[in-house]
């Protein structure tokens, strides 16, 4: 018999997708949990697995096209019964969120997607209204400048328009902002508070608008011919996560170098014996691992900040978050327990999730729970960069390309190798001279090991 | 050929284009204002608002001073020097209109007196009176060209017996006899005027009800002054025929299931709504669509379909209201500084200035019934205020549209003097999304006129001081 395989339920608050490849071709045979195709959601890239084995009759699917749950992606012709219930079929999230939902998957959750009592009469009125008012329906065939934001005759929310005014400025449609006041009515605070609520998944407080600020764009194409190509979800994920980090966290980046002359040597010494191990050992292992014990001696740069508690949580766990240059953009995979772990485990796990995320192999919790992270660009260039904090931490440090240069010592110059690293860090809870100080243990403990366990 | 660059240009001095270039020069922005006008003012202060505003004060006093023989003052008949009193409204007409003028200066406004004509989406062809043409380029524009009567044909205006509303304003006489052409609210106010003046006046209106648009109830306390000052008032009537004559225009009137009558008036004064100034500028060059009603397509920004160019008020459609003109002119002026606003009024008021005045704002009972939405209406009569009995006039009523659930006011309407003056606390109330309790808790001066308001939104509780209703059950 002819099955028919639908775009299974993928999870909360997921209804589409984007296919992104399609691994079935008509005639092909599948096996039970073969992978069909490859669908990117807001979240995640999902694998859908076959939930019959069969032969392939028909593909609905095509790369790129947006499809629904429920969608049919293809139809397979089985031998006698199903070997699964469609419903029961398992989804793996083999990668998902970059940086901003990754931190916060707790907030997705919780982020607002219920309709509104508002926007529910505002489509009923606009229905009425589209029947009977004349006026409005000359309105109605709207000019070609965007009207994206246009709904004639929607019932105008109760908020006073100062109130309406900073909804748009902070980017909030203001229909979908609960009221506190009598009958709904809509204050200022109420607006603030829907803006810091959704900030973990459409976050920004000055970065939405920016973001979706279409208006001050000009015509590009009057000075010549443009090229136009669709966000895909990880630019845009980390437009946002970015945006709000940048817009939410007062920053401050604190410069310093090392010498690393003996760990280059060290690296030198024990790269074979890593190697042998399996992994490469590498300076952003020994930073991470240098980094995990500062941010025990230093709690504050691994803590996060409860602004609407006023409240500083402090995290008794160390996961770093390692900055990965993918092909599909900037991913952070998180490092476990850094300060628990060997040189050798940590560069085989560098190694391995950096590895993972650029094939997209990454698993979704594997992107969440870091306390700290690092950016490492020694192996592209650059003498310093500041780095943009990933809210809710605090801190993140910036490593730049070594350098061999004349360092006087003791009394003559010496060639030694020097590591630019820049620290950006959340002023709200760290103060320089804590920022100066954090570094410069850093630095010293890559300089002279054994002041890592001085104290 | 003069090539002239500005930041913006607008199009037209009425109460719409001056408000934009008034406040696009208070923003730093370079702004030219083009208008054949000597000074700003448009059709709102040179023959429309203003004049009519002051001829219908007058009327009033006319009114008032026979009312108060009853109250024991007498002044006998009014002596009507039409000369001095077209003298009087000119005053007025000039004295805001120079100190517009003195306003552009101030604020370093370039006003050229031309018309203007697109050639593209940046450049205007302007000409001036003298037939001398010029170039103007500008980075935005706002056309804000306003509306002109609509005409209808049979009324060739060309003679001196057919008048539009500009030519009632301009007051060359009183006639004997006048017939209004439309029961809209330019009919009325200058029916009200020639009736105060001496003219016997006739309105016909094809619709069942005069006022359009307003509350059947509020208009009734206005039916039934009008019915008593006017000579008649003709319901569900056309013109079938008109023709001009040497001792007048003599009409014939298409009642529903009458039979024709024909009478013969000294003057017609047609006014059957306005049509958009949208012809003529070749916004076609720019880029600019008209809706199928003639109107500049804009959106909530007051964009039109060309990038550059925004357009306000009376061209840019429905309600054709000065006040509204000058709304968008902020909108369309902070959307050029860049800032992201839309216009998203919760309420747009509209006011007749007939005697009583008839005002509304916000949702009126009329829509919410076509609609379906459920509201809940209470009423306050003015024969229930102590300030409307002393004025001697307790045919008034103040009414709210309000949401049963939420009790947040969604509408007003107001008939009685002073009404259009009232109406803007009702527009203060949607726009902060007031309820009944809030309003119930503002206190309101005693005695006056705004008390109605208040009490009105009383009523919906069971709990007005002067009116008795027995108390809504509540869920």
């Amino acid at each position: 018999m002819i099955q028919a395989i639908k775009v299974p339920e993928i999870g909360e608050n997921v209804e589409s997708g984007v296919v992104v490849a399609v691994h079935i071709k008509v005639g092909d045979t599948v096996a039970v949990d073969d992978t069909l195709i490859e669908l990117e959601t807001d979240k995640a890239l999902v694998e859908i697995p076959s939930p019959f084995a069969g032969r392939v009759t028909e593909v609905l699917a095509d790369t790129g096209a947006q499809i629904n749950v429920g969608d049919v992606i293809a139809r397979v012709e089985t031998e006698g019964e199903a070997a699964k219930a469609e419903d029961d079929a398992p989804v793996q999230h083999k990668m998902t969120e970059n940086s901003a939902s990754m931190t916060e998957s707790r907030a997705e959750e919780t982020s607002p997607a219920s309709p509104q009592p508002a926007s529910d009469t505002a489509t009923e009125d606009l229905a009425s209204v589209s029947e009977s008012s004349t006026m409005e329906s000359s309105f109605a065939p709207a000019p070609p400048p965007s009207r994206s934001d246009t709904l004639p005759d929607r019932p105008p929310a109760p908020a006073a328009p100062s109130i309406r005014r900073l909804a748009r400025e902070l980017g909030v449609d203001i229909v979908d902002v609960s009221g506190s006041g009598p009958g709904g009515r809509i204050t200022e605070t109420d607006v603030k508070a829907h803006v810091r609520n959704r900030q973990p998944s459409a976050p920004g407080v000055s970065g939405a608008p920016a973001e979706t600020g279409t208006s001050a764009m000009p015509d590009f194409s009057r000075w010549g011919k443009v090229d136009i190509e669709e966000m895909d979800t990880v630019r845009r994920l980390t437009a946002r996560s970015t945006t709000a980090s940048w817009a939410t966290i007062p920053h401050v980046t604190q410069f310093d170098e090392a010498d690393i002359t003996s760990v280059m040597g060290f690296i030198e010494k024990n790269a074979p014996k890593v190697e042998k191990a399996g992994a490469k050992l590498t300076v952003t292992a020994i930073i991470t691992r240098v980094c995990a014990e500062a941010l025990k001696r230093f709690p504050r740069f691994n803590a996060s900040i409860d602004m609407a508690n006023r409240r500083i949580i402090l995290k008794r766990y160390v996961h770093i978050g390692i900055a990965a240059d993918t092909p599909r953009g900037l991913l952070v995979p998180v490092i476990r327990d850094a300060d628990q772990r060997s040189i050798v485990d940590l560069a085989k796990t560098v190694g391995d999730l950096a590895q993972r995320a650029r094939d997209k192999k990454i698993k979704p919790d594997e992107l969440e729970g870091g306390t700290f992270s690092i950016s490492n660009q020694g192996g592209i260039g650059g003498v310093g960069f500041t780095p943009i904090v990933l809210w809710p931490q605090v801190a993140i440090l910036g490593v730049s390309r070594s350098a061999v240069k004349p360092v006087f010592v003791q009394d003559r110059f010496e060639p030694r190798t020097v590591l630019p690293l820049s620290l950006s860090y959340d002023h709200r809870i760290i103060d320089g001279a804590d920022a100066a100080r954090f570094l410069r243990w850093i630095c010293d403990g890559l300089e002279q090991p054994m002041t890592l366990f001085l104290d | 050929m003069a090539e002239i660059n500005t930041q913006l240009a607008v199009i037209g001095a009425g109460p719409g284009g001056y408000a934009a270039a008034f406040l696009a020069a208070d923003m730093g922005l370079t702004v030219t204002l083009i208008d054949p006008a000597e000074n700003p003012g448009g059709v709102c202060l040179y023959r429309g608002c203003i004049p009519s505003k002051a001829l219908l004060h007058i009327a009033r006093l006319i009114h008032e001073t026979a009312d108060s023989e009853a109250w024991g003052v007498s002044f006998g008949k009014p002596k009507i020097d039409i000369d001095r009193m077209r003298q009087w409204k000119m005053d007025v007409v000039n004295g805001l209109t120079n100190g517009l003028g003195r306003l552009v200066t101030q604020r370093k406004i370039t006003h050229i007196r031309s018309s203007a004509v697109f050639s593209d989406d940046q450049t205007l062809s302007l000409t001036d009176a003298d037939g001398k043409i010029s170039t103007l380029g500008f980075e935005n524009a706002i056309l804000a060209t306003g509306s002109r009567s609509s005409e209808i044909a049979m009324f060739p205006t060309d003679g001196d017996r057919i008048w539009n509303s500009k030519r009632a304003l301009d007051l060359e006489t009183v006639p004997t006899t006048l017939l209004v052409v439309g029961g809209g609210y330019i009919g009325l106010e200058l029916g009200s005027v020639y009736a105060a003046l001496g003219s016997e006046v006739t309105v016909v209106e094809m619709l069942p009800h005069l006022l359009d648009g307003a509350d059947r109830d509020l208009v009734r306390f206005l039916s039934k002054t009008l019915t008593d000052r006017f000579k008649a008032i003709l319901l569900n009537t056309t013109v079938a025929t008109a023709k001009i004559q040497k001792n007048g225009v003599k009409v014939t009137f298409q009642g529903k299931d009458e039979k024709p009558q024909t009478q013969l008036f000294q003057r017609v004064l047609v006014a059957v709504g306005r049509r958009p100034n949208a012809t003529g500028l070749a916004l076609e060059k720019a880029g600019v669509s008209l809706d199928e009603n003639g109107f500049v397509q804009t959106d909530n920004r007051c964009r039109t379909t060309a990038a550059t160019v925004f357009a306000i008020g009376d061209v840019a459609g429905q309600p054709m209201l000065a006040h509204k003109a000058a709304y968008e002119a902020r909108i369309a002026v902070e959307n050029i500084a860049g800032k992201n606003v839309i216009a998203d009024p919760a309420a747009i008021p509209a006011v007749v200035f007939t005697d009583p005045e008839v005002a509304w704002t916000g949702l009126t009972e009329g829509a919410a019934k076509s609609k379906g939405t459920a509201v809940a209406v209470t009423r306050f009569p003015w024969a229930a205020s102590g300030r409307a009995v002393t004025l001697g006039r307790s045919d008034g009523l103040t009414k709210l549209i309000i949401d049963p659930e939420t009790e947040r006011l969604l509408g007003a309407g107001i008939v009685g003097p002073g009404a259009g003056e009232l109406i803007a606390e009702a527009t203060l109330a949607l726009e902060m999304g007031a309820n009944a309790t809030d309003v119930g808790l503002t206190i309101h001066p005693h005695p006056t006129l705004s008390e109605t308001f208040k009490e009105a939104a009383d009523i919906f509780h069971g709990t007005a001081t002067h009116y008795y209703r027995p108390k809504r059950t509540m869920k």
